[in-house]
């Protein structure tokens, strides 16, 4: 802590681009270059690295949950081998179930698609698109790492307990989680997850206040807001977002764990569990999901526009052409997050909510789908003549664009309170979320590690990898979760784990196992790509051109293996918008050249 | 020793896929790096338009196989006009999937790097921009319009003629009241409820609403085809939720908040069982919230008969509180006027 304390006003120096000249020679630790390092780029590469082992372990427990769903009833003796009582016999029992399920969904939406996605790029992206030496507070950014770190480690912990760690859903919706009688999973696990929680919204904001001010404050001379390339502006609202609705989960949260270990009422009422009369009268269990949701709706944009933002990059970049129509792609961004606070209602219209205050929510939520169909007719017209090179980068960018059209789709369905009366916690509602937010937005960041490692690390990633990475992913999602939304039509509730005693949903046994069949193979091809990662970072192809891609924006004229303070000499100065591709006849113009005498304009 | 040679195996397609991996970087590198991107480029696009096309044949070959096994007709009114606006949703939003996912990878393949084209410098059209604002906004106030239209349709008071039935759903039971003779549901407290005491509900035996209720569990529910019926919905413990896929409906069940919902089956268990050419057919009730470690299990069932059907069954049954209080039963009373200190022995 005393290093990384000391280190601080080095950095507020650097800042002064006259002493820029002489920084990164500075002699840095191993400690306090990689572990409390307080530049921006391994911060990006510590949420990153942090995430991607995240991602192992959530997705390896969404396999696991998928051989009970494709087998159930089947033994696997060696699920008995790693996880002891949890998996009797080979047996998945319903508490190891649920526990996977629960733990599942927070790890990949918190810890990969909030910290890993949004954390990784908003530090690696910002100071170095916007031009400036590091973020506005470099040492606060890293405690924002550090306590991510530290809700890791809660999280995880909870996992070795002996009732195992939370398992009422990634919501946790009380009474479930709140009473300890009502599993086991609301024991010590519910507590752990809670104060996981809690650190990790401490570490969301400490990061949003960060991406927030640098971005505003700390532009280099001549970038206007209006010359921000988009993923700083997707990063911008991510980040104000975060900044507004975190808290409201971190109070939500405060008051589940009164409710559990004060003794207060705040959500519990009228409760009688196995038997046992409990004394609480007069709190909403339906307040919980408010308060939840007035986080968890913006999260699910949390999670996507840092996405959003970076296809619109590399769809530009790599169809050497303008990204069209940039202050609509950004009034959109703004729509979107406007409107991401109105519509958490959506969640709830099977709740007992009044129907008239339903009918608001229906309207707003279906208002969300102009923006977005802003955003995909632009990325189309992006496309339409340009150039396009097919760099795993790009692929990952139009799969994310072909996903998000699907689920986006769905999504219609599901925001209109009249047909969620039907379709509200089926497996429709699991095909689309997972579409439009969990798999898009992997694919955006699939999309920005591709694109960007070269920048992170000075070396390609494997390109014959990456696209195999890409075509068996894409088939796989769509194999998985396109046949999933006829589960949904027909009235599959989720988090069913055994289907065989009910006479309406036992029809798809055969669509069941096919689907985790597929969804090994798509784990597998994730782990080829982790091993293409870790190995690239060391044996990769080395970049010789600090510009590989022909790319406009600022993080391109650093050096190839930018040291802390990122350019050596002045930072440089803009002059135009990061996207003149192929204009007057040049592939591309970076936004540091002045406009020239017979420039055109657009 | 099996799982040992799938590992095995496993390892060895990865070993193999990364020295193919590593192999082809380097004859890029020696066949010249521009001129194998290039062709790698054309491949990729290639494929992009291969997907698209299996892409669309998956559609319909995914359809085909599935279509059967979704519910069926809905069997309540309700049910009719949530399909109704599923398939207009359906129709509109299918027509707008494959117009975007066409032209996507369309373009895709189109437009990939060619020697002979330049990228048209294109950034803005104010126009078209305004022209794919206001056609998705005209279509979702249609959208919006229907869908509330139907909402409110189903989710407004309960006609006057409703029959009233109460359903608890517990850890992982549900449990059922219908409001006897008076038609009014008895009171009841959740600090009354006491399993030993034969009071599963709660209910206040002070409320002579509640003389006449009849408590039902372990078996169906029993309703009337084509008469409207409300729902009184509760839980116990944790958050349930009553859902019947075959009428589309559904509502939460929340301790301490009771809710309503109201439909009218219109197809008895019969006529379903002949439709669907199954005579095991059963309408059933899942829950739909995620509850606890039995949630997959909680499963009821409802039978839907016409009135006579039904007016045998509910006078099979005998109300709870005659039961609590045997001497109260006034059949009982005829028989056996002797014991009269059975309903204090019953209270405690």
């Amino acid at each position: 802590m005393s290093e990384a304390a000391h280190i601080h006003p080095e950095v507020a120096v650097s800042h002064d681009v006259h002493h820029g000249g002489d920084h990164g020679h500075h002699h840095q630790s191993f400690i306090t270059k990689y572990i409390f390092s307080t530049d921006h780029k391994m911060i990006g590469k510590q949420f990153l690295i942090t995430g991607i082992i995240w991602a192992i372990v959530g997705g390896l427990f969404s396999v696991l949950f998928r051989l009970q769903l494709g087998y159930p009833g089947q033994t696997f003796p060696i699920l008995e081998t790693f996880f002891g009582n949890y998996a009797e016999g080979g047996l998945i029992k319903p508490e190891f179930y649920y526990a996977l399920v629960t733990m599942h969904g927070t790890i990949l939406v918190f810890f990969v698609l909030t910290a890993g996605l949004s954390g990784t790029f908003a530090n690696l992206l910002i100071p170095l698109q916007v031009g400036a030496r590091d973020m506005a507070s470099p040492f606060i950014n890293m405690l924002s790492y550090w306590f991510f770190w530290l809700a890791s480690i809660v999280m995880l912990a909870s996992m070795f307990t002996q009732t195992g760690p939370a398992s009422g859903g990634w919501t946790m919706y009380p009474p479930l989680s709140a009473l300890r009688q009502a599993g086991d999973g609301s024991k010590i696990g519910a507590d752990l997850w809670l104060v996981s929680m809690a650190l990790f919204i401490v570490s969301a904001l400490m990061g949003g206040l960060n991406y927030i001010s640098t971005i505003l404050n700390m532009r280099t001379k001549g970038m206007s807001m209006t010359r921000l390339p988009l993923p700083i502006w997707a990063l911008f609202f991510t980040a104000v977002l975060g900044v507004l609705s975190f808290p409201v989960l971190l109070s939500g949260a405060i008051l589940l764990l009164f409710d559990r270990n004060l003794g207060t009422s705040f959500y519990l009422s009228d409760i009688v569990i196995n038997g046992e009369i409990l004394p609480n009268e007069g709190g909403s269990a339906i307040l919980y999901q408010h308060l939840f949701w007035f986080l968890g709706h913006p999260e699910v944009y949390i999670i996507l526009l840092p996405a959003m933002g970076m296809v619109s990059e590399i769809l530009s970049v790599h169809s050497r052409k303008p990204i069209f129509g940039y202050m609509a792609m950004l009034g959109s961004l703004f729509a979107i997050a406007i409107l991401s606070f109105l519509v958490w209602a959506h969640h709830m219209f099977v709740t007992g909510l009044n129907p008239f205050l339903g009918s608001v929510f229906v309207l707003l939520t279906l208002l969300i789908a102009v923006p977005s169909a802003i955003k995909v007719f632009n990325w189309l017209t992006t496309l339409w003549r340009g150039n396009i090179r097919f760099t795993p980068a790009t692929l990952f960018a139009i799969g994310f664009v072909s996903l998000f059209i699907s689920g986006g789709l769905t999504g219609i369905f599901l925001g209109n309170s009249t047909i969620d009366i039907h379709l509200h916690d089926t497996m429709f509602v699991v095909a689309h979320f997972h579409i439009v937010m969990g798999v898009a937005s992997m694919f955006g960041m699939h999309a920005g590690i591709y694109h960007w490692f070269p920048k992170m690390y000075g070396r390609y990633l494997n390109n014959t990898l990456g696209y195999l990475h890409f075509w068996v992913t894409i088939i796989g999602a769509y194999l998985i979760f396109w046949p999933m939304h006829y589960q949904g039509l027909a009235g599959i509730p989720r988090r069913y784990l055994d289907k065989s005693s009910w006479l309406s949903f036992n029809e798809f046994g055969e669509l069941d196992k096919m689907i985790t069949v597929v969804s090994i193979v798509v784990f597998a091809a994730q782990l080829m790509f982790v091993f293409n990662f870790f190995y690239s970072i060391f044996k990769g192809r080395k970049v010789t051109n600090p510009n590989p891609w022909g790319a406009n924006t600022l993080e391109w004229s650093t050096p190839i293996n930018p040291g802390h303070g990122n350019w050596e000499g002045e930072i440089p100065e803009v002059h135009r918008w990061a996207y003149d591709y192929g204009k007057d006849g040049r592939e591309f113009i970076p936004q540091t050249e002045p406009i020239g005498a017979n420039e055109s304009k657009h | 020793m099996q799982t040992f040679f799938i590992v095995v195996i496993l390892a060895l397609g990865f070993l193999i896929t990364f020295q193919i991996a590593k192999a082809s970087e380097y004859v890029g590198i020696m066949r010249g790096e521009e001129k194998s991107r290039k062709q790698t480029n054309k491949v990729n696009a290639f494929l992009l338009l291969i997907f698209l096309i299996g892409g669309m044949i998956g559609v319909y070959y995914c359809n085909e196989r599935l279509k059967g096994k979704i519910l069926g007709a809905p069997a309540s009114d309700h049910g009719v006009n949530i399909d109704t606006m599923l398939y207009i949703t359906i129709a509109i939003t299918g027509v707008v999937f494959f117009i975007t996912q066409i032209i996507l990878f369309w373009f895709s393949f189109k437009y990939q790097e060619s020697d002979k084209r330049k990228a048209y410098y294109y950034p803005h059209n104010n126009k078209l921009e305004l022209i794919w604002t206001v056609i998705p906004a005209i279509t979702l106030t249609v959208l919006v319009g229907f869908g509330i239209f139907y909402w409110f349709k189903i989710t407004g008071e309960a006609p006057k003629n409703a029959m009233v039935v109460e359903i608890t759903g517990s850890q992982f039971k549900w449990e059922y009241r219908y409001p006897g003779k008076d038609k009014i549901l008895g009171k009841k407290y959740f600090k009354q409820i006491d399993d030993a005491a034969n009071n599963q509900l709660g209910q206040l035996w002070d409320d002579p609403a509640n003389h006449d209720d009849i408590y039902v569990t372990g078996e169906p529910m029993h309703l009337v085809v084509n008469r409207p019926v409300k729902l009184v919905i509760g839980a116990k413990d944790v958050i349930h939720d009553v859902g019947l896929p075959h009428f589309r409906m559904k509502m939460d069940a929340v301790p301490g908040t009771p809710t309503t919902m109201w439909f009218t089956p219109t197809k008895t268990t019969k006529q379903m069982r002949e439709e669907t050419n199954n005579p095991a057919f059963m309408f059933e009730i899942s829950c739909d919230q995620m509850c606890g470690r039995g949630h997959f299990g909680m499963r009821g069932e409802i039978i839907v008969e016409n009135q006579e059907e039904y007016d045998a069954w509910i006078l099979s049954k005998k109300p709870k509180y005659l039961t609590v209080f045997p001497d109260k039963d006034p059949a009982k009373q005829k028989a056996d006027t002797t014991k009269p200190a059975a309903a204090t022995v019953a209270r405690n």
